[in-house]
């Protein structure tokens, strides 16, 4: 393919926000519709070369395509190659983040119908896949980070879309912070990479990686530092804070950073930057136990909440602990498979979170219930969604979660436990949130007139779920004979790669199947047929419940503890009083000693010539007297 | 050359101001209009030459639209201007701001006249000491620009005016008083006062009075007060946040990068021996400087005076990328005061518009002006986005080199600890400015600021002017590096780093 084409999938949506941020907003105001209309036909068009993209490269030997650079000198010394780089995970990436976006941008017409912000609202939607496509297809670090750090801008405008409401503004601000505390990891290790080797290029850095050119500790520190950025970004623990609040943007905002952009960014990273981790066994091993803590950690948060979208962003951290996990075990395809799959199935949820609020106003489940005769098509595509998550045999989400089991069995035993517990709990949160919001009777929603009749949205919202849907259930199927494993070239000989029917000749996936059939249950039991009340339970591990429902008090510990209470309040203070009362006091206490010893000496000029007279008599004597003992 | 370029880009501006003075019956929309005709005029001079110069390989260390003549002979003082790739950068940027200073003063209506002279003035001394090449004329200028600004900021300015003032006053005649005695210390040691051919010489070889290192640190303190290097910073948060708009503006935007430039043209150039020496110890105050001044910026809760804090951060990488003494750490730190002279310049800008039309500077009391001021919002956010230096504004260009010019520099023992402690000041920047964003911009619109006025066509000229700036480095940061090399390579070589 010609590399112009290839750079059209990256400026289409470019272009877009740029139309629409200096022609549409400020001539078109009253025809906001126009604004959804470029972002979605820009979009498609990015969708049908990713298409031909990812055609051209499985038919490419060493599934890559070769692709010219352009020099930008910066300055004597540091010259950046700037190209693409476009591979099998470039090329699966490219068809995730557009799918995903077009179908977000098609269900947000009807979502954000009558907002005064539309025009912005696309404007921001259009730079946000822009940059997102950028990342993937870059080829050096310069680029990759410049993009990186663009993902981290469009997420911070759109969670802070509603900047009026305080919690709004205050959820972009920590996501922007709290990433960029990653990306401190992030760049310092290009630093290193480029100190080490001065070469900031992608394919170089591999190829020395791979030699054993670059080895060692640099390396490892590398390495750890790049998925330092990457935790920031994919929201693994310790750094996965922001996320939950992150529902403050646009439902479908969610949907696209919680799939295909923003969270994707951190795993795409660690994949792309693959082969300086699989040199590097500290740093794999790194990336394998976050992951598989984050999985479990997030997991046991889920459980508790009562808001239908924090229950799903609870599950993306997991899910993206399971990938890291994917990653830090079994290799680039395993980890991307899942990052594939989970996008659809997650968007599909986000935006049936984003439909039930539509119809109830709220996002609180304790106020929807039976709402899956008012909301057929939600109920059925969220139902899907679900049991994709859980993973269910035969849909998507079992095949990747399944790979991930087992390549964590091979080489991390004691992680394997670990996501496999989550399997539990993955099942019965999930399904906890469908009964409470679908099954039952009606609570009501919001208490607002519209809200006491719920109904079914609009076919513009509808029809993008519904396309999700097939996805979340034949997504798996790319890999069922092992042909996404073979495409990603990393992930030969790892799980099951035995067919359809084959792989159930296994125990693993059984045993995962029952574990997930066991979560099911249980959240049928509790808030589906109510034999157990949710209640007594919460009262009968009340300190266990109220640990996991105060997110286990880290959010208390980063804003309040280190940031209000140690650093604004202890050592930044601290540093103000120094240099108010010590820097600058020494400079104030210069010019009043000036002023106060001018004062003193002034009395000595009384103006009585006996005095001078008698002073300077002392000074003669003095002279005459040194004179003569010096002698 | 037979248009003295130079001499024009310098002394339009105080013709401008003498004709403002002396015209009589002038209305102060002439007085504005004569302002922005005579700072005008250099800006276009000075973008003439700055396309017209020679950027050839061949052009590295050349000093070019050279003009020398004698000014006093018994001092072997010489008329001296010139432009190589070291202070082009910085007089088209004096020239910049100095034109958007008249527009963004468009509104002063106190002594119209007077006014428009200082900051006039001002531009002369600044442009005069970014384009003199002999030492004594340099100071000359150097001199002259504390009189314009004391000025400014004690008439036309606000809160403890008069005490920023004078401090502002004396601690610039504490450093000039070093300089002097540096300046005399190299006059008498070589016999000449031309910069040009102090660097070149190398004083190494020459007989000195006096020790290399203690000339180094005399000239240094001048510098190092100007910039300002912890713990001479004192005066600037007052001076900044007390001044009027425009002289904030100047201040920020090319005042202080008057102590970097030093640093690099008389210190680093004329000293490599000196600089290599004490190298570790101005590099560690670099990282001081940017820690220390982003944890101050934090606690600030004056609009304007946060900016002003935010300053001595940035000014810390210029000193970590001229003291880690490496080609492209030294290109970096020039860059690095470029791009801050345009942001924090439109900091400053956008902080004034907000002043003036919402009547209100305390952070705690603002809020909520997104809706009612949106397009002051959004270029205060592409400012401030550009300040903790977002790709694809000048801010990540410039700090990305410093980081990547230090890193690698091998001069420095543990330079990479430092460096790796100055990009964490970038985490705390991001901190303080979506900080600040969100205290005066979002969260609940405010009724008392209803009906606030929004940039009017001639403010958004010069905002957008300076977005533009700030973007097209940002993009295409080749547009000023390729200049700054040609300036920049004969000094890295004579560090051999």
């Amino acid at each position: 393919m010609a590399p112009e084409l290839i750079w059209l999938i990256f400026f289409l949506p470019l272009a877009s926000f740029v139309v629409i941020s200096f022609v549409f907003k400020p001539f078109l105001k009253d025809k906001p519709r126009i604004s959804g209309y470029s972002t979605i036909a820009a979009i498609s068009g990015s969708l049908v070369l990713s298409v031909l993209v990812l055609l051209s490269v499985i038919a490419a030997p060493e599934h890559e395509l070769l692709m010219p650079d352009i020099n930008w000198v910066i300055v004597d010394g540091v010259v950046i190659h700037l190209g693409l780089m476009v591979d099998s995970l470039t090329a699966v990436m490219l068809l995730v983040i557009t799918v995903v976006s077009l179908m977000v941008q098609v269900y947000s017409q009807g979502y954000m119908h009558g907002d005064p912000g539309y025009h912005r609202y696309f404007a921001w939607m259009s730079l946000f896949t822009a940059s997102m496509l950028g990342l993937v297809l870059a080829d050096n670090l310069i680029l990759t980070f410049v993009f990186w750090e663009l993902v981290g801008l469009c997420s911070y405008l759109l969670i802070g879309f509603w900047f009026h409401r305080k919690s709004a503004a205050d959820a972009a601000k920590k996501a922007f912070i709290v990433t960029r505390l990653g990306d401190f990891g992030f760049l310092v290790a290009i630093l290193a990479l480029y100190a080490s080797t001065g070469t900031f290029d992608i394919a170089e850095l591999h190829r020395l990686a791979i030699t054993g050119a670059l080895a060692g500790t640099t390396l490892a520190w590398a390495a750890i530092g790049i998925f330092a950025g990457a935790a920031g970004k994919s929201a693994q623990f310790p750094l996965h804070v922001w996320l939950p609040d992150a529902m403050e943007g646009p439902t479908p905002v969610s949907a696209l950073i919680h799939a295909a952009t923003m969270v994707a960014a951190g795993v795409f990273l660690v994949a792309r930057m693959f082969p300086l981790f699989e040199n590097s066994p500290e740093a794999l091993t790194t990336v394998a136990v976050v992951g598989g803590v984050t999985a479990i950690f997030a997991a046991s948060m889920g459980l508790v909440m009562n808001d239908i979208k924090r229950v799903i962003a609870y599950s993306t951290i997991s899910q993206l602990g399971y990938m890291m996990l994917g990653l830090g075990t079994g290799g680039v395809a395993i980890g991307i498979f899942h990052l594939f799959n989970h996008a659809f199935f997650k968007a599909l949820l986000f935006l049936g979170a984003g439909s039930v609020n539509h119809a109830t106003g709220t996002f609180d489940m304790r106020q929807m219930g039976g709402l899956r005769r008012a909301m057929p098509w939600t109920y059925a595509t969220f139902v899907i969604g679900a049991l994709s998550l859980a993973g269910i045999w035969p849909l998507s989400g079992f095949w990747s979660k399944d790979e991930i089991l087992a390549s964590s069995l091979a080489a991390q035993p004691a992680l394997f436990y670990l996501a496999l517990a989550t399997v539990l709990m993955t099942a019965f949160y999930i399904f906890r949130a469908a009964f409470m919001t679908f099954g039952g009777e009606y609570r009501g929603g919001n208490g607002q007139p519209h809200a006491t009749h719920p109904h079914e949205s609009s076919p513009v919202m509808v029809a993008p779920m519904v396309v999700l849907s097939v996805l979340a259930v034949v997504s798996g199927m790319a890999n069922v004979t092992g042909g996404f494993a073979r495409l990603l070239g990393h992930g030969e000989g790892h799980g099951f790669i035995e067919g359809f029917f084959g792989i159930l000749a296994h125990p693993l996936p059984w045993l995962s199947l029952a574990l997930a059939g066991l979560g099911i249950f249980l959240a049928y039991a509790i808030y589906g047929a109510k034999w157990l009340s949710a209640e007594r339970i919460g009262r009968m591990f009340s300190p266990l419940y109220t640990m996991l429902y105060q997110k286990y008090w880290l959010d208390e510990l980063y804003e309040n503890v280190i940031v209000r209470k140690i650093l604004l309040k202890g050592i930044f203070a601290g540093l103000e009083r120094l240099d108010n009362k010590g820097v600058d006091g020494v400079v104030n206490g210069v010019a009043s000693g000036t002023i106060a010893a001018g004062r003193g000496i002034r009395r000595a000029q009384t103006g009585q010539l006996q005095l001078y007279g008698l002073v300077i008599g002392i000074g003669i004597l003095a002279i005459v007297l040194s004179l003569y003992l010096a002698r | 050359m037979d248009f003295n370029y130079l001499t024009a880009i310098t002394f339009l501006p105080v013709i401008g101001a003498v004709l403002i003075a002396f015209i009589p019956g002038l209305s102060p929309r002439g007085v504005r209009r004569m302002a922005a005709v005579f700072t005008l005029i250099p800006l276009a001079l000075a973008i003439i030459i700055f396309v017209s110069f020679d950027r050839s390989a061949a052009a590295a260390g050349v000093i070019q639209f050279e003009e020398k003549m004698r000014w006093i002979a018994a001092l072997n003082a010489h008329y001296h201007l010139g432009v190589d790739g070291l202070n082009l950068p910085f007089a088209l940027l004096t020239a910049f701001l100095g034109f958007l200073a008249v527009l963004i003063s468009w509104k002063i209506d106190l002594r119209v006249r007077e006014y428009f002279g200082w900051l006039l003035l001002l531009e002369t001394s600044i442009l005069g000491v970014f384009l003199s090449l002999d030492l004594l004329l340099f100071f000359v200028f150097w001199e002259i620009e504390v009189i314009p600004m004391y000025f400014l900021i004690s008439i036309w300015g606000s809160g403890r005016k008069e005490y920023s003032a004078i401090k502002y006053v004396v601690y610039t005649l504490f450093g000039s008083a070093f300089m002097l005695a540096g300046i005399l210390s190299l006059y008498f040691t070589t016999g000449t006062l031309d910069m040009i051919e102090l660097s070149q010489k190398g004083l190494a070889m020459v007989q000195s009075i006096m020790p290399a290192s203690a000339i180094f640190f005399f000239i240094l303190t001048a510098f190092a007060v100007k910039l300002p290097v912890v713990p001479l910073h004192t005066w600037l948060p007052d001076a900044h946040t007390d001044a009027p708009t425009a002289a904030s503006v100047i201040l920020a935007g090319v005042l202080i990068k008057m102590g970097g430039y030093g640093m690099i043209r008389l210190n680093v150039s004329m000293f490599p021996e000196v600089a290599r020496h004490y190298s570790l110890l101005l590099v560690i105050l670099a990282v001081v400087g940017v820690l220390y001044g982003a944890a101050l910026t934090m606690r600030q809760n004056d609009f304007k005076r946060m900016i002003a804090y935010s300053s001595i951060s940035h000014m810390g990488y210029v000193l970590l990328g001229v003291f880690a003494l490496g080609q492209v750490s030294l290109a970096g730190a020039a860059l690095q005061m470029v791009s801050h002279g345009l942001v924090t310049g439109l900091l400053f800008a956008m902080v004034g518009l907000v002043m003036h039309n919402a009547h209100e500077r305390d952070l705690r009391k603002l809020g909520g002006l997104a809706r009612q001021v949106p397009i002051i919002a959004v270029v205060f956010s592409i400012a401030g986005l550009a300040s903790l230096g977002l790709p694809t504004t000048s801010g990540f260009a410039a700090e990305f080199l410093v980081f990547v010019g230090s890193f690698t520099s091998g001069i420095v023992p543990g330079i990479k600890v430092y460096t790796i402690l100055g990009v964490l000041g970038v985490v705390v920047t991001a901190g303080y400015i979506l900080w600040m964003l969100q205290r005066a911009f979002y969260g609940p619109v405010l009724e008392r600021f209803d009906g606030t006025p929004d940039a009017d066509a001639r403010e958004r000229v010069y905002m957008f002017a300076m977005v533009a700036g700030i973007m097209l480095v940002g993009i295409y940061p080749a547009v000023v590096t390729d200049v700054l090399k040609l300036g920049i390579s004969p000094i890295a070589g004579m560090l051999g780093g």
